[in-house]
């Protein structure tokens, strides 16, 4: 089954009246089944996006569209089972266990009120183990580590079973083997079922290995759209980040980014 | 370990309620200034009419509507403080933290202090009153922390400070008018489950069985609630349909019990934690639990207040105080956390 095209027609936000706009009007276009990193300094807009695009917030102007589907009108329930929000810092202020934690993302398909679905089944056994969290199922989401409760927010968003994942940072507390690990994950999902995969970005090389598009976005506007060779290079980066990079690339290579220390940049 | 499924946890949790529950109203029943036997109980269900008339005016006319009130109250109160802690994410949320409190305790006092007649025909002023000021506190509340069509948590918990505030110096004021009504107006604030009567208990019994399946029917999406908004509005749930929901119901609860026995402190905070610590947080669980909980917590209570300086009696909201702080503080302390 393929998931619905995901679109932004003029979209603008401000989050109070007279604050100012933290989204120029902008368009985006997201093919079924493609894997799309957002990339920007802080500030620069991203989480506002990727939470309009998930409908988490309303757009001020403009509209997102869900298979042609003005998002506003699709009922919550609806919404949930075709797309899944992976926000960035979930704090759980109750002491449930990480299968419970990851249960919660079977809501959408619960049993009549869902007052006896247990999280004993086996789309939650498997979005465990596809994150490497089976072991913590009885453990307390308070009592894990940063990583290990992204890890089983990522399986939670999972068991949504929804074709489109927007992600806000998903690796941002992961060391660098289940930062790769989520991304391995999350390109499996891509290729092999078929998935659109949005996830904002901090790690350039992560973005340029996996993403098979790159949307750069500055101040609330789109700088580039394009595949990772075009969007990651030098000046392009140094205008975003104001940052100096090296970039090795090559036909049929992806970009790599290096960091070019401050005592090298005035020789 | 693997934890045992919903359905067990369910299971063990009602049947050990209930025989908490059980063991409370016998003790209810039978301990108080007059000793009553069990044999004396067991004539009463059985054949009423061999009894020795003072005991059955105790035990029927006194202790029944007592027992009854207090598992009523006991309940609601439990029920609602689960709810509240459950979608304002505040482990110090309680049944009061609407301004519910101080609605009715303004509501009382207008009855005491200016000897209002009841607008409520079926009810006498007093409660009737308290029931319409905890209802009006809890909708102006509401009105205040209102935001477009969003209720954020923080700008309602401020706003139920603020018509608390205002509630609460206005029954102060009164109280400064009040002279020999004075003691009706402290013993109000209070608490206490001396005037119950089968209104009482009618007035209660509706509300607390409506609330009390609304609260059940909405304790999936409160689970959910415990990740955040944004997150739980992600994985399904109308965040803000489902805190009007809560709000509404637990007030509802709160408010009839309030006017029926005055402020009983603390039961709504304690309960629900106690509750969590042996059950787990999922509110499947949780709300029937609690509500079991509260209701033989208040009975004993209830039993206590009545009994230690017999013929004179404590309020009961000094004896869930003065009892459930320094357990609670022993508990917390012991478990080092609320979880």
């Amino acid at each position: 089954m393929t998931p619905p095209r995901l679109q932004a027609q003029g979209l603008a936000f401000s989050y109070t009246p007279d604050s100012p706009q933290v989204l120029d009007p902008l368009d985006l276009d997201l093919q079924p089944g493609s894997f799309v990193g957002l990339l920007g300094p802080n500030g620069s807009g991203k989480s506002t996006l990727l939470k309009l695009l998930a409908g988490v917030l309303r757009p001020v102007q403009g509209r997102v569209h869900l298979g042609g589907e003005d998002m506003s009108r699709i009922p919550r329930g609806r919404l949930a089972s075709t797309l899944a929000f992976v926000p960035q810092d979930v704090q759980v202020w109750l002491p449930f266990t990480c299968r419970e934690v990851v249960a919660m993302g079977r809501y959408v398909h619960r049993s009549g009120l869902g007052l006896l679905d247990s999280g004993h089944d086996e789309v939650v056994r498997r979005c465990m183990a596809d994150t490497g969290v089976a072991d913590l199922a009885e453990r307390r989401i308070t009592e894990v580590s940063g990583g290990e409760a992204q890890r089983v927010r990522i399986a939670q968003a999972l068991a949504q079973e929804a074709g489109i994942l927007v992600l806000d940072e998903p690796t941002s507390h992961l060391d660098i083997s289940f930062q790769v690990e989520v991304m391995d994950l999350l390109s499996r999902l891509n290729r092999t079922r078929g998935l659109t995969i949005l996830a904002a970005l901090h790690d350039l090389n992560l973005a340029s290995l996996y993403c098979d598009r790159l949307i750069a976005l500055r101040q609330g506007h789109v700088l580039r759209d394009g595949p990772p060779a075009e969007v990651l290079e030098p000046t392009l980066l140094q205008d975003l980040f104001g940052v100096q990079v090296e970039v090795q690339s090559g036909p049929g290579r992806r970009p790599r980014i290096f960091l070019v220390p401050t005592e090298d940049r005035k020789a | 370990m693997r934890r045992a499924s919903l359905a067990v946890r369910l299971t063990l949790a009602c049947t050990g309620g209930m025989a908490l529950l059980t063991v409370a109203a016998l003790v209810g029943m039978l301990v108080g200034s007059v000793p009553i036997t069990p044999g004396d109980l067991w004539l009463a269900w059985s054949d009423p009419d061999r009894l020795d008339p003072a005991t059955a005016t105790i035990l029927l006319d006194l202790r029944l509507p007592r027992v009854l009130l207090g598992i009523l109250v006991g309940a609601s109160l439990a029920l609602a403080g689960s709810g509240f802690q459950g979608i304002l994410r505040n482990p110090l949320a309680d049944p009061y933290i609407v301004g519910t409190s101080a609605g009715a305790a303004l509501g009382a006092s207008l009855a005491i202090v200016l000897h209002l007649p009841s607008p409520l025909p079926w009810l006498s002023p007093v409660p009737a009153l308290a029931f319409l000021g905890a209802l009006g506190a809890m909708m102006a509340v509401y009105r205040l922390a209102r935001i477009g069509n969003t209720l954020p948590v923080e700008t309602f918990l401020l706003a139920g400070v603020v018509v608390g505030s205002f509630a609460g110096a206005m029954v102060s004021f009164l109280m400064t008018l009040a002279h020999e009504d004075l003691p009706r107006v402290v013993f109000w604030l209070m608490g206490s489950l001396g005037q119950a009567d089968a209104s009482r208990v009618a007035l209660v019994a509706p509300y607390l069985l409506i609330g009390g399946v609304a609260l059940y029917l909405l304790s999936p999406a409160l689970n959910l609630a415990s990740m955040g908004d944004e997150a739980a509005w992600s994985l399904g749930v109308d965040v803000e349909r489902l805190k009007i929901r809560v709000i509404l119901a637990g007030s509802l609860v709160t408010a009839a019990a309030v006017s029926a026995s005055g402020l009983i402190g603390f039961l709504g905070l304690l309960v629900p934690h106690l509750t969590r610590m042996l059950v787990g947080p999922d509110h499947r669980v949780l709300m029937p639990a609690s509500a079991l909980g509260g209701a033989a917590f208040l009975v004993l209570a209830d039993t206590v207040a009545r009994t230690v300086g017999a013929p004179q009696e404590i309020p009961v909201g000094v004896v869930t105080a003065m009892v459930g702080a320094p357990f609670f503080f022993w508990l917390l302390h012991h478990r080092k956390g609320l979880s």
